[in-house]
């Protein structure tokens, strides 16, 4: 019987054949765990090990909170610190761990644990990267090893040409809309379709980042050679058994979903959940006034997305009303708009550009909001509370949808900046 | 008594990632539901049920949002179903996540499990729920997690789970 690309990759890691509802225990390419789900990972480690597997597949990150923004995070984090030191690990400073493991780490064709809910998007790669909690993590740092059921996959085609003003953050807001945010429980998503071939890494990892949402163990899309572009890009090893990493023609998928996005618009998601999604132009008529405008985190601030932020707003003044942040996802995205001349254009202008890393999408620092006040995010996630006050409003949107509220003060369709 | 919580429960609910700051369970039983429920975590008693919706525990992978409700004394969690990585979280931690039509429970209802039947029990009510327990998580349960589990049987026994 055939197999989805998801079923060989743990068939591959588990030293056996499997399919869909059969457990395995398999072994890691790659375990990460981030300057907040790795305090929690220590005590566990300790309980039953010693000494890391490999200290070289293990990742650990500040990102979430970093540099410490009060003495809680610093104690935390001066913890792992002390753990990283005992077992030789190093710790990584420059960037959102999504970020980095993609430009970096993960191959197509890996099976990486993340011990962090947005670990899907690793996927955008070919590989299988699933979220755990910290117990997890602890026990894949032992050992190289989890135990997996191995989940249905879900087929969803997109296809058709993308309108002008429309992005991969809005393919996945669409999808969103449908699935709802427990649609793809346990499932994976497998990603196809014209639409999805031409797009690049950085932009089928919008998607696989936001897939987290509607509750799946991983996303992932056939590598092919954007695939090979980005990893070249990367300075990364390049070659991958393509024929391998491929879906069977006769593979069991749990349904397909069909996509068209020939006519999709601009859209943005409600607080407090992802599929409360419309279109940008009919939440423009609402006259919303946003106090923050966030473009960062793991789903949308590579250099892609500030070449669009930077093209929308040549000839633009920001309204000073509106704060704008501006995160770049990672280091060497930082250096790229540094060399291309974006941060001192963002900076006049009156944007500000924070350190890489989470930044303030999970309100713990870098731009925490106050009651009533209403941000558009182009994170992934509009839970109550999830940015500060429980009385705030997040809107999720793509950095184009983004980019244009920063200019007029309120949510606004970003076509008529987009040449 | 029950705690009874709707759909969609997300771990920024139950422990909020700006309170989530710290490494101790004593801690986090305190900022439990600290804005969603604030009187929760100071009327919280022993072998209390949380009761949920569908798709509890959704959203970050923080394995604080079990270890909270459990160093709340919580005895078990009855959703309709759970996120998955709230699940997995559960039965690691042992703490039982049953699955079951919550509909119908009521702050004040007696509730009990059993494995056996795979039912819940409402002893208010004299009605019996079919419900889901896996065996993997019964096992868990009763070893108190699996990091106690794996301190027992070595580290290799892992796979030893599922047969």
């Amino acid at each position: 019987m055939g197999q989805t690309i998801a079923e060989k990759i743990f068939s591959r890691h588990a030293g056996r054949k499997v399919y869909a509802g059969d457990f395995v225990v398999a072994d890691l390419d790659l375990v990460m765990a981030h300057d907040t789900t790795c305090a929690w990972a220590i005590e566990p480690f300790r309980q039953i090990a010693k000494k890391v597997w490999n200290r070289k597949k293990i990742f650990i990150p500040f990102d979430h909170a970093f540099p410490a923004p009060n003495v809680q995070m610093a104690r935390l984090q001066s913890e792992i610190r002390k753990f990283a030191d005992e077992q030789k690990l190093s710790i990584t400073v420059d960037g959102v761990c999504h970020q980095i493991m993609s430009e970096r780490l993960i191959n197509p064709g890996d099976l990486v644990l993340g011990a962090d809910s947005h670990s899907p998007t690793g996927g955008g790669l070919g590989a299988i990267t699933m979220g755990v909690g910290s117990t997890d993590a602890a026990i894949a740092m032992a050992t190289g090893k989890c135990w997996f059921r191995i989940p249905q996959t879900i087929r969803i085609n997109v296809t058709g040409k993308l309108p002008k003003g429309v992005f991969s953050k809005d393919i996945i807001l669409m999808v969103a809309q449908k699935f709802g945010p427990e649609g793809g429980n346990y499932c994976v998503f497998e990603y196809g379709g014209d639409t999805i071939r031409k797009l690049s890494v950085p932009a089928r990892l919008t998607i696989t980042n936001m897939s987290a949402e509607m509750g799946v163990k991983a996303a992932i899309v056939e590598p092919d050679n954007n695939t090979k572009k980005y990893l070249m890009e990367n300075k990364r090893e390049h070659n991958f058994d393509r024929k391998f990493l491929r879906s069977d023609k006769d593979a069991k998928y749990e349904k397909t979903m069909e996509f068209d996005v020939k006519d999709l618009v601009p859209l943005i998601a409600k607080p407090p959940d992802i599929d409360r999604v419309s279109p940008v132009s009919e939440v423009e008529k609402e006259k919303i006034k946003v106090d923050q405008v966030f473009i960062g985190s793991c789903t949308n601030c590579r250099i892609e997305d500030l070449d669009v932020v930077y093209k929308m707003w040549q000839k633009q003044t920001l309204n000073p009303k509106t704060r704008t942040i501006i995160t770049p996802a990672s280091k060497k995205v930082y250096l790229q708009a540094m060399a291309k001349g974006y941060i001192r254009f963002f900076m006049k202008l009156g944007a500000i550009v924070l350190t890489p890393g989470c930044g303030p999408c999970l309100g713990r620092h870098g731009g925490v909001l106050y009651d009533n006040e209403v941000c558009v995010s182009t994170s992934n996630r509009n839970f109550t509370g999830r940015m500060g006050s429980p009385k705030s409003f997040i809107y999720l949107a793509s950095p184009a949808t983004a980019a244009a509220s920063a200019i007029t003060g309120y949510i606004t369709d970003p076509r008529k900046y987009i040449k | 008594m029950n705690w009874i919580f709707g759909d969609n429960i997300n771990t920024d609910l139950i422990t909020p990632g700006r309170y989530n700051i710290t490494t101790d369970p004593k801690e986090l039983a305190k900022i439990a539901f600290i804005e969603h429920r604030p009187e929760f975590a100071k009327k919280v008693k022993l072998n209390d049920f949380v009761i949920g919706g569908k798709n509890f525990g959704c959203g970050s992978s923080r394995e604080t949002a079990v270890t909270a409700l459990s160093a709340c004394g919580i005895k078990a969690i009855i959703a309709k179903s759970y996120a998955r990585i709230f699940y997995r979280n559960c039965m690691n931690q042992g703490m039982l996540a049953i699955i079951a039509n919550t509909d119908n429970i009521e702050e004040q209802d007696k509730l009990e499990w059993d494995f056996k039947r795979q039912e819940i029990i409402n002893q208010t009510k004299n009605t019996h729920l079919t419900a889901i327990m896996p065996t993997l998580m019964m096992k868990l349960y009763k070893e108190g997690g699996i990091i106690a589990y794996l301190q027992k049987n070595g580290l290799n026994s892992v796979g030893k789970l599922f047969k």
